[in-house]
């Protein structure tokens, strides 16, 4: 091998390719589309200034979101990562719901292993509304974990996404 | 009285009728120009704008500008921290539903006398459609990531 090629920035950006060049160690000439990317959604001149101020050991991750970040928004010109983030939370709640419902399945099921135990004088409307309250709190707890469980924060001002 | 959008103002240029920006960056809010700028440029932005359709523009302006302040508040990460996040939270989700629909399995096992649990079959409704089988959508992003989520503590 002769001297060392041009990384993908600088092939891209056709330009010099320096020794310290800030972005040779990420975007290695052999992947030209990671650099493209990130170009075409950041551009090469916003990417530099945010490696730099960044610490050397952490801009492969930076590196590794913003790539992350300019995929999505060339996928989805509209939503981007934003888009993601709503299907995932939804698919979150969704799950927490079901665990909810398969918890309270649970409850019942070791409640009516333990009838025995319980007041034989006791009608089925009552066992029927004691097993229903007892449900009915689990739920409740489960329900209101899910929506406490937001881990989207304030900026949007908005409950949930893209309503 | 005409004044410029906050992006012309910020750009310090001449703010036309059909600026792009205008009816996105109103001048009453420099900031969020200001930060959609720091992170993608007024010239990739303007791009972007010019490729989408305008009834969606306004959308995806306002996801622009969710992810530059995602950016800003962690420069390493942005806003795929939070997708990390939930992806881990959906995959402990799942965990959890699979022992308790196997418990629930086990149980019904035992009221139904059947003793051969290995054969026991998972109930149906909702696992097998299982957003685990879904999850390729949005790949998970392969940080090394030192946040604990919060249902972890």
């Amino acid at each position: 091998m002769g001297g060392s090629s041009p990384c993908a920035s600088c092939k891209l950006l056709r330009r010099r390719c320096a020794k310290d060049c800030i972005f040779a160690p990420y975007f290695p000439s052999d992947d030209p589309h990671k650099f493209a990317i990130v170009h075409k959604v950041f551009g090469a001149s916003n990417v530099s200034k945010m490696l730099q101020e960044l610490p050397v050991h952490q801009r492969i991750d930076a590196v590794s979101s913003l790539v992350y970040e300019a995929n999505a928004r060339v996928r989805d010109p509209v939503y981007g990562c934003v888009g993601a983030i709503s299907y995932l939370q939804n698919q979150v709640s969704q799950l927490q719901m079901q665990l909810a419902v398969a918890q309270t399945e649970i409850l019942c099921i070791q409640m009516q292993q333990e009838e025995p135990a319980l007041p034989t004088q006791m009608d089925q409307d009552e066992k029927s509304l004691l097993l229903s309250n007892n449900s009915f709190n689990n739920l409740q707890h489960y329900l209101s974990f899910a929506s406490s469980s937001n881990v989207i924060q304030d900026p949007l001002k908005r409950e949930s996404l893209w309503t | 009285m005409n004044s410029r959008c906050a992006a012309c103002k910020y750009l310090r240029r001449r703010c036309p009728p059909d600026c792009i920006f205008s009816s996105y960056f109103p001048s009453n809010d420099p900031q969020r120009f200001a930060s959609v700028h720091r992170i993608y440029g007024a010239s990739n932005i303007g791009k972007m704008l010019q490729q989408i359709p305008p009834h969606l523009r306004a959308e995806a302006t306002e996801s622009m500008y969710y992810e530059a302040q995602c950016r800003v508040a962690d420069p390493v990460y942005g806003i795929v921290k939070t997708i990390s996040l939930l992806n881990q939270e959906i995959h402990h989700a799942q965990s959890q539903l699979a022992k308790v629909q196997a418990q629930i399995a086990f149980y019904n096992a035992q009221v139904h006398g059947n003793n051969k649990i290995q054969n026991v079959e998972l109930p149906s409704s909702n696992f097998n459609n299982s957003l685990a089988n879904q999850g390729d959508a949005f790949p998970h992003p392969t940080l090394p990531l030192s946040i604990r989520p919060s249902w972890s503590m």
